[in-house]
């Protein structure tokens, strides 16, 4: 291990051991990893042949416009109170977002922790108190110790739009898909640490591909770069674990009962993807009083979509880049964006448009 | 346009923050004055410069692990006044407060505000209160202006910088802004996030003696290092280059940052001054500097270069060059 802090000197010969003699595409899956890349500017270090590509692990980016949609027609519904983490704020509907149902006199609070928004519950009696549940299995056990919560004190005015999405279904689908050529996987530290490592291995065994489980440190993905190419060169496919802070073999068994306690896997649909058997957590019928979209009856409506040019699900896949948008930095900037990738400070979008390198000054 | 409301990122200092200024405030209030987008307006009267600014504190929770309202709003107003090269005299100060706002609370935030005031040197010789319904406003909101004496040889513009001049932060960046959001959302760190809201007006004074290589200087408040940079560098129509490793953040800032997705280079800072100098006295304001205790973590974080006009490119620890943007708007609002 190459510990926390790289000099410029180690740096030198690790990135020689990197570069390979073909072209190399690997994806990261997760969003933090897509703004550590960024942030660092290591894109900037690899040899030109070896792209990292950004993959459905921004929560907010690959909640289906159809969900947005819903969402912003539940904030417009008399004595509601919306909770949500930061980044859902800004996502653009059809009929604005929800920064400007906020502005049109719309009560939407920003939470940190799901149980932030179970204490807006127990103080606000009268009000309907709903949580935006997006992420992956990182967050999703954090929901159900608020929903553990909300049930134990009788809260009946809080509830969920349950979004939440699992990883292992979404990259079964990205190798199965023919038109996405992709090397490796730089695999999501926090997912795992919660997961464990063993739900990956159908990657290497299964299709052949380089898979790491990398921290978030610019130093831990070089590392996990380097043990990718070497899996490459060597043709040895097998699940490492770069991240052994983080991540323990046997995984978060508390955190996976919780998950299991209140959800069971449904199908999903994933933006710009589409539905995915399975890829999804919905509540178990027990605690289908909690489900939101259930009752307020927004289950089964229909929202209509307008095109908007915007090609997240390529961007997603790993097919396209940011750059390949003609929106891109015109139309679509975080200000005013078109699509959830400009907003999410997990987004591939925002992050090239954030922390574009050096090649935009013309050194 | 005819149905566009108030969001809350206009008022973040970010991009649409200067969008609402020039397209609502400067078009209809334009003057020379207000033109030239400074932290205070200097106004010639005979040979001599007086400088005038105002500004209004929201801030939310009033009372706050390093400050409160009321110190905030002095420190505000003399560190505007102060950046401009002048020395800060009188405030004037309106309090707009919220029925059945505790006095014990109100002489707690009005205590702050004369000490602060006594210590920074200004007297508060205006004021007026108003007091609205519960709900017109949250708890307690404050304006002050100041007023403040340009001596006649100090002339601080960015026009004036030069490529090869040095930039020098007087500390660590980014810990109001986490400081604020930590109390109000209730995040407990270990050890607790502190502001580092204080009047810059003696340290400044002392560097303005100390060197007449002093270019321009402003205080990096909502939008963060990385956006008064910005405006620097598109004011001189130059470059900053920046060095990751140069620029103070401690180490508790980091971390909660890094929990919380934030970006310490776009976090509001209330008492600290970004100093723009010829590189020849560049250490020797430094070290002049660091012997101020709110300045002892100052240090050198980049230069003025010519190599990419109005452009703010930050070298990272790796090696590698990031673009640094204006912020575009964050929710982090209420802050100061």
């Amino acid at each position: 291990m190459l510990g926390l802090k790289l000099s410029k000197e180690k740096l030198k010969p690790l990135l020689k051991e990197i570069s390979i003699d073909r072209n190399i595409r690997i994806m990261e899956v997760c969003g933090t990893h897509t703004m550590a890349i960024a942030k660092s500017g290591i894109k900037q270090l690899l040899p030109p042949n070896f792209r990292l590509l950004s993959g459905p692990g921004c929560p907010v980016c690959v909640t289906a416009q159809e969900d947005i949609e819903r969402i912003l027609l539940l904030a417009e519904k008399p004595n509601v109170i919306i909770t949500t983490f930061g980044d859902m704020l800004r996502v653009p509907g059809s009929n604005g977002s929800l920064q400007e149902k906020q502005a049109q006199g719309a009560d939407i609070r920003i939470v940190y922790s799901p149980l932030d928004a179970v204490a807006i519950a127990r103080h606000n009696r009268e009000k309907e108190v709903v949580f935006i549940a997006v992420g992956f299995e990182t967050t999703a056990p954090t929901v159900a110790v608020a929903l553990e919560t909300a049930r134990k004190e009788n809260l009946e005015n809080f509830s969920i739009v349950c979004l939440h999405k699992l990883v292992i279904p979404v990259l079964r689908t990205l190798l199965e898909d023919q038109t996405t050529e992709i090397d490796g996987f730089l695999l999501p530290g926090h997912v795992s640490t919660i997961i464990c490592t063993t739900p990956y291995e159908f990657i290497a065994e299964e299709f052949q591909k380089a898979c790491v489980v990398s921290g978030f440190e610019a130093v831990d993905i070089l590392e996990s770069l380097w043990l990718i190419s070497r899996q490459l060169k060597t043709g040895r496919f097998k699940v490492e674990n770069q991240y052994q802070r983080g991540v323990k073999k046997e995984g978060n068994k508390v955190a996976m009962e919780a998950i299991n306690r209140f959800f069971e896997p449904t199908g999903s649909l994933w933006r710009g993807i589409g539905e995915i058997e399975n890829s999804g957590l919905k509540l178990r019928p027990e605690f289908s009083c909690f489900d939101a979209f259930l009752k307020f009856d927004l289950k089964d409506v229909q929202v209509k979509l307008a095109p908007s040019g915007c090609i997240c699900g390529k961007i997603l896949r790993g097919i396209s880049k940011p750059e390949d948008c003609g929106l891109f930095g015109k139309v679509c900037t975080p200000l005013s964006p078109v699509g959830p990738c400009m907003v999410s400070s997990e987004g591939a979008c925002a992050a090239s448009f954030y922390y574009a390198g050096g090649d935009i000054i013309g050194r | 346009m005819a149905d566009e409301r108030i969001l809350l990122s206009h008022g973040a200092g970010g991009l649409k923050t200067r969008k609402l200024i020039r397209e609502v405030f400067q078009k209809n209030l334009g003057n020379a004055y207000l033109q030239q987008e400074l932290d205070a307006a200097l106004i010639k009267f005979s040979t001599n410069k007086i400088a005038l600014t105002t500004d209004s504190f929201v801030v939310s929770p009033i009372i706050f692990p390093g400050g409160d309202i009321g110190k905030l709003a002095v420190c505000g107003t003399v560190n505007d006044l102060a950046v401009m090269g002048a020395k800060p005299l009188y405030l004037t100060l309106g309090i707009i407060i919220e029925e059945g706002m505790p006095f014990e609370v109100l002489e707690k935030v009005v205590c702050s505000l004369g000490n602060t005031a006594r210590e920074a040197g200004v007297q508060i010789v205006a004021g007026d209160t108003k007091v609205v319904e519960h709900g017109a406003c949250d708890k307690i909101f404050i304006n002050t202006s100041g007023i403040g004496f340009v001596p006649p040889n100090i002339d601080l513009r960015p026009s004036k910088m030069l490529p090869g001049d040095k930039i020098i932060v007087s500390g660590s960046v980014g810990n109001h802004g986490i400081a604020i959001l930590a109390a109000r959302e209730g995040l407990n760190f270990t050890p607790p996030l502190s502001s580092d809201c204080t009047y810059l007006n003696y340290l400044i004074d002392r560097v303005l003696n100390l060197s007449s290589g002093i270019k321009c200087m402003r205080d990096p408040t909502r939008g963060g290092l990385a956006t008064t940079l910005n405006e620097l560098a598109q004011q001189a129509g130059l470059g900053i280059k920046l060095y990751e490793e140069a620029v103070p953040i401690d180490p508790q800032v980091r971390r909660a940052c890094s929990m919380l997705g934030l970006d310490p280079l776009y976090l509001a800072n209330e008492g600290k001054v970004i100093i723009i100098v010829s590189a020849k006295d560049a250490s020797r304001v430094l070290e002049e500097i660091r012997k101020f205790d709110i300045g002892k973590n100052a240090n050198i974080i980049g230069e003025v270069t010519d190599a990419h006009p109005s452009k703010v490119v930050m070298e990272t620890e790796l090696g590698t060059l990031r673009v640094l943007r204006m912020l575009e708007g964050e929710p982090l609002p209420r802050i100061c």
